[in-house]
């Protein structure tokens, strides 16, 4: 069997393995991102002892390997009575993670957008949390997305790691599609392909993101610089 | 007698050991506009944010019409709104076009429904000659532009008091007139305005008094004419003689 016909016999499998993959992806993002964001406003404006949990939090997530994590919320939690699904063991590993990283991108711009920004809310009689919403974040997020394009693209790929508790993502299939063929630089190949593809789209969805959001007259500005 | 809009008594502000300003006591009456010089670094930035509340006096106290703003149970966001600022560098929301700019503080402040507010903003932007700007964002404005947007952002909010921090120490040469124009403007219809500047044209044409501010105390203060012409201190005249030099050339050629 040439690499060509793997390729095409696996091809429903690692379709459908990418859909788990996908998902993962999407779910991890989706829960690093809302808790990456309040960790960085913990960090950035919450009194000391909340800055301090957050800081904590950070530290911890992105100091240990994401497969310590990982076989600690699935194998050792049982062990404190709480059992948890591969899947839902594998959303909640990857979620908590990506968020330590996601917050101190969210931290850098909200830094890099500064405190005379909440200076001009304030003066209009704005409270600080609203002008966090409507005149902080609004700025931050746009800044944020060039830097933060590395992390969809990271957690896509760090995903792979949860076929080690038995979730059928894209990295299991290719484990099958080698055993089962003897073949495993073939099917390696062939998912590393399916891989790219996904980073590839991923990738040219981000840059369109960067695009639409950009703020009128703010692109000159930073020529100017 | 005028109604007094603006009353600080005893005003003092410290950074550690570094005395910012001390002792500071000034009357902005209703409709008065008056002009804070004086060098670098004495503390007339820090005293408008102090009586802004972006920034506490140690000593002293401030009132706005009746209600004594420094007191420790004071609504603050209630206080700005009613206190309008003009920071030296803008400080426009970027991401927002200088109609919306203005609406902010009307929709999420003032609560008012987005067609008023949408109205009242560009009642603002014409008071400051940019009504044909609204769709712009800062980043395709001039800075004479952008600050006249931040003039018409804080009018919206109608306040009591006007302040002023240096509104054009960092424009061009060429477009400092066009600000200073929407100031004296205001001026003219009464606004009750607070201005810190180097802009001795403006100061003597506009300023119902001029306080001369020195190493955190004021050393005189009075009509543009005693100032100008009769000074009472050394230094007020030696100051002046200087930042005319400096700043008033155009005018005088005028």
């Amino acid at each position: 069997m040439n690499w060509l016909q793997l390729f095409q016999r696996y091809l429903p499998d690692f379709i459908k393995g990418a859909g788990v993959t996908i998902e993962l992806t999407v779910v991890g993002l989706v829960i690093g991102f809302f808790l990456g964001l309040v960790l960085a406003l913990a960090r950035s404006y919450g009194p000391g002892w909340l800055k301090a949990i957050a800081v904590g939090y950070i530290e911890l997530f992105r100091g240990t390997p994401l497969l310590v994590q990982l076989f600690i919320i699935y194998y050792g939690l049982p062990s404190l009575g709480l059992t948890l699904s591969q899947m839902l063991s594998a959303y909640l590993a990857l979620g908590l993670n990506s968020a330590a990283y996601q917050a101190e991108y969210f931290r850098g711009s909200l830094q890099a957008i500064g405190s005379s920004q909440m200076t001009a809310g304030r003066a209009i009689g704005l409270s600080r949390w609203k002008t966090i919403w409507y005149v902080i974040l609004p700025q931050a997020l746009r800044l944020m997305i060039p830097a933060w394009s590395n992390e969809p693209i990271s957690l896509l790929k760090t995903t792979a790691v949860v076929f080690l508790i038995a979730v059928q993502d894209l990295m299991a299939k290719a484990k099958r599609a080698a055993a089962e063929t003897y073949d495993p630089i073939g099917s390696y190949l062939a998912v590393a392909v399916v891989y790219l593809v996904m980073v590839f789209i991923l990738n040219w969805g981000l840059k369109y993101l960067e695009r639409k959001t950009v703020i009128p007259g703010f692109e000159m500005e930073s020529k100017k610089a | 007698m005028a109604k007094p809009i603006l009353m600080i008594k005893n005003l003092s502000k410290k950074y550690g050991e570094n005395v910012v300003f001390h002792d500071i006591s000034l009357t902005v009456n209703e409709g008065d506009t008056i002009v804070i010089i004086g060098p670098s670094g004495t503390g007339k930035s820090t005293l408008l944010r102090c009586i802004n509340l972006l920034t506490y006096a140690d000593e002293g106290q401030i009132w706005l019409d009746d209600l004594e703003i420094t007191a420790k149970n004071c609504d603050e966001d209630r206080v700005r709104q009613h206190i309008g600022m003009v920071f030296q560098n803008f400080l426009l929301f970027n991401h927002l076009t200088a109609l919306d700019n203005v609406m902010l503080g009307l929709t999420k402040v003032r609560r008012m429904k987005p067609d008023a507010a949408r109205e009242k903003a560009m009642y603002e932007l014409n008071r400051v000659g940019l009504v044909d700007r609204a769709g712009h964002y800062p980043g395709q404005l001039s800075g004479g532009q952008q600050q006249r947007v931040a003039i018409a952002r804080a009018l919206a909010m109608d306040p009591r008091i006007m302040l002023f921090d240096e509104p054009t120490s960092a424009l061009d040469p060429e477009l400092i007139g066009e600000v200073l124009e929407v100031m004296r403007k205001l001026a003219l219809e009464g606004m009750t305005m607070l201005v810190v500047t180097h802009e001795m044209g403006f100061a003597r044409e506009v300023a119902d008094r001029i306080v001369f501010l020195e190493k955190g105390s004021i050393v005189e203060e009075g009509s543009p004419n005693d100032l100008f012409y009769h000074p009472k201190n050394e230094r007020t005249r030696e100051f002046l003689w200087k930042i005319t030099e400096l700043y008033g050339k155009k005018e005088e050629g005028e």
